[in-house]
């Protein structure tokens, strides 16, 4: 797959590949100082744009095509891992994968939206946009969970529940609502991460938690920037302004209260280096599972209700 | 002259507009049958004719439901405060001052406590006149604080439901209040208090996906357009007309996602009926 490059991720690519290409006459030509000086300049670069991040530029980061996704955090981070198919009703939703593996030596459920790489695999992960299905699959996953006891951890990256007929007509509404209702009182520990992309109820239809994560360079709110611009603006070309209007990082739901912590990327974000971004989640996923483990079940419930209970800003 | 010419007594159908007193009379949008308003008013703002249901505001329906003088409204001037600072064409504050002033409501959510035919219910009921209906921490909160004190009270809880979805404005905030608002619709449904969703024209979006079709029973007007996207996207995405009455109240009883349909003036009446029915 050829490599896809964001148009502000250039300079700093270029610069990659001259100090690559200078590397391989440095045995014959005495030019290590002058890979110094520019290993040096990359750096200094790297961090200039990446700490000025506009929101736009941090969206287009996490649908990066080549960031990881739920499959691939699966497979870094539990061992052990058995997929488990099918909502018992209607059928088996390839948007959304899910299955018990151990993390470290714990059993947990993990699960989350699954997008594809390329058009096959897209068309048959129907870009993460889940049906109804998908979301009654993973609420028949957490109730076992919950009847043996593990906690569960899902995973956060879709552009939305998916607009369809059959979508309409199987209850896609129903669908999220009932996930927002029984998530809310499940007596296990249930841990949240935007890996990605957090479109709107689609997101949420598997995003109600003790601990809500967010990866530096994801995007979470109620609606998709161009959407945004489509409808306030009535033209397609607002996004960056709407995504500036949204609030959507993971700074900003920190500031909003909704996000508890922010899960640092690699330098250059997730898609640079995906298995450093693996396993900085595991370790943080290992930390808050920890303290979630030691609070009683009837306890998690209350916390979780309260924690959604305070969301908003309002004057009487 | 030329024999053909009209004399100038005819009727003409600008003359005839003329004799109608300006804003008496309305047009339905399905039938065109035009009713005077009063009798409009008298047939709880539904056609004559064809059973069209207007769209209506909480003020009317709360009239049509309760019993009179029995409402007692909560948490009334609960109000927005912009927390994102949000700019579009206009600045989202602009926007909440002018559709206060316009509208007299401060958001798109009413709630109390009051009486249905000697039932006492905790009610909530929207306003799609409010920027479409549209949940933002404000309609969030209200339906929570609703939901609290039916829960407090005993009371069973009657939600009726008329909106686009979540409110952009608010971004994350505002979908979280879905979260807000079915997380103690489970604590409600974990006390054993019933809640009735009345879904209106139109139900979407947001707030289809939260509370309006988690009710213990799901009813809706007759037509009324439910969904989770609107049509318009669904075209858009699939390329297609959609079908004849897709989206519409009597679809989602063939699809298993209501229980009833019922026609506003039949409303209170059934309302009583299955109350009493759960309750005693």
């Amino acid at each position: 797959m050829a490599k896809v490059v964001l148009e502000f991720e250039k300079p700093i690519i270029e610069l990659e590949q001259k100090i690559e290409e200078m590397r391989k006459y440095a045995d014959n030509l005495d030019i290590v100082d002058e890979i110094e000086i520019l290993e040096k300049k990359v750096d200094q670069l790297r961090t200039s744009i990446y700490s000025n991040l506009t929101r736009w530029q941090r969206v287009q980061l996490a649908r990066h095509p080549e960031r990881p996704y739920t499959s691939d955090y699966i497979h870094m981070i539990v061992d052990d891992f058995v997929e488990l198919h099918g909502d018992r009703t209607f059928g088996d939703d390839k948007a959304i994968v899910g299955g018990f593996g151990r993390l470290d030596k714990e059993t947990v459920l993990i699960l989350g939206h699954q997008k594809g790489r390329d058009t096959k695999s897209n068309l048959y992960r129907n870009f993460g946009m889940p049906n109804p299905e998908g979301y009654r699959k993973a609420l028949r996953l957490m109730k076992l969970a919950a009847k043996f006891h593990k906690p569960i951890i899902t995973l956060l990256d879709t552009p939305g529940a998916f607009p369809g007929i059959e979508a309409e007509e199987r209850g896609q509404a129903e669908a999220i609502a009932r996930n927002l209702f029984e998530m809310s009182h499940l007596p296990v520990p249930i841990i949240v991460v935007v890996i990605g992309e957090g479109a709107s109820g689609g997101a949420l239809g598997i995003g109600v938690g003790n601990r809500i994560l967010m990866f530096e360079n994801s995007w979470y709110s109620v609606i998709a920037p161009e959407s945004c611009s489509s409808i306030l603006w009535r033209s397609w070309d607002y996004k960056e302004q709407a995504a500036e209007a949204l609030k959507l990082t993971a700074p900003d739901l920190v500031e909003q209260g909704i996000v508890d912590r922010i899960v640092p990327e690699p330098q250059g974000g997730a898609h640079r280096n995906p298995d450093e971004a693996g396993s900085i989640l595991k370790k943080i996923l290992l930390e808050e599972l920890r303290t979630l483990k030691k609070v009683k079940p009837e306890k998690l419930i209350e916390q979780r209700i309260e924690k959604f209970s305070k969301m908003g800003a309002w004057k009487e | 002259m030329a024999w053909f010419r009209r004399s100038k007594q005819n009727i003409s159908s600008d003359g005839q507009k003329k004799d109608i007193p300006d804003g008496m009379w309305t047009k339905c949008p399905e039938c065109n049958e035009i009713i005077h308003k009063k009798l409009l008013e008298q047939n709880l703002f539904t056609c004559i004719k064809c059973n069209y249901h207007f769209r209506i505001g909480s003020k009317e329906y709360f009239k049509i439901l309760l019993d009179e003088g029995t409402f007692k409204e909560m948490d009334k001037k609960l109000r927005s405060v912009d927390p994102l600072g949000f700019v579009d064409s206009k600045k989202y504050s602009t926007r909440l001052d002018e559709t206060i002033k316009k509208t007299g409501l401060y958001d798109a959510v009413r709630t109390g406590t009051g009486s249905i035919n000697e039932i006492s219910v905790v009610i909530a009921c929207m306003d799609f006149g409010f920027i479409g209906g549209s949940m933002g921490s404000v309609v969030g909160e209200k339906i929570a604080r609703a939901i609290d004190v039916a829960l407090k009270q005993k009371f069973p809880l009657i939600i009726i439901s008329s909106s686009g979805g979540a409110r952009m404005m608010e971004g994350a905030l505002s979908l979280m209040q879905l979260a807000k608002t079915s997380a103690k619709l489970a604590q409600l449904s974990d006390g054993g208090v019933p809640y009735i969703s009345v879904m209106t024209d139109p139900t979407t979006g947001g707030v289809t996906a939260s509370f309006a079709m988690l009710g213990d029973i799901n009813v809706a007007e007759p037509a009324a357009l439910i969904g989770f996207a609107g049509p318009r996207v669904i075209k858009q995405t699939i390329g297609k007309d959609l079908p004849k009455g897709f989206q519409r109240s009597e679809f989602l009883v063939e699809k298993g996602f209501v229980d009833l349909v019922i026609h506003r003036k039949e409303m209170k009446d059934q309302l009583t009926k299955i109350l009493h029915l759960l309750l005693n």
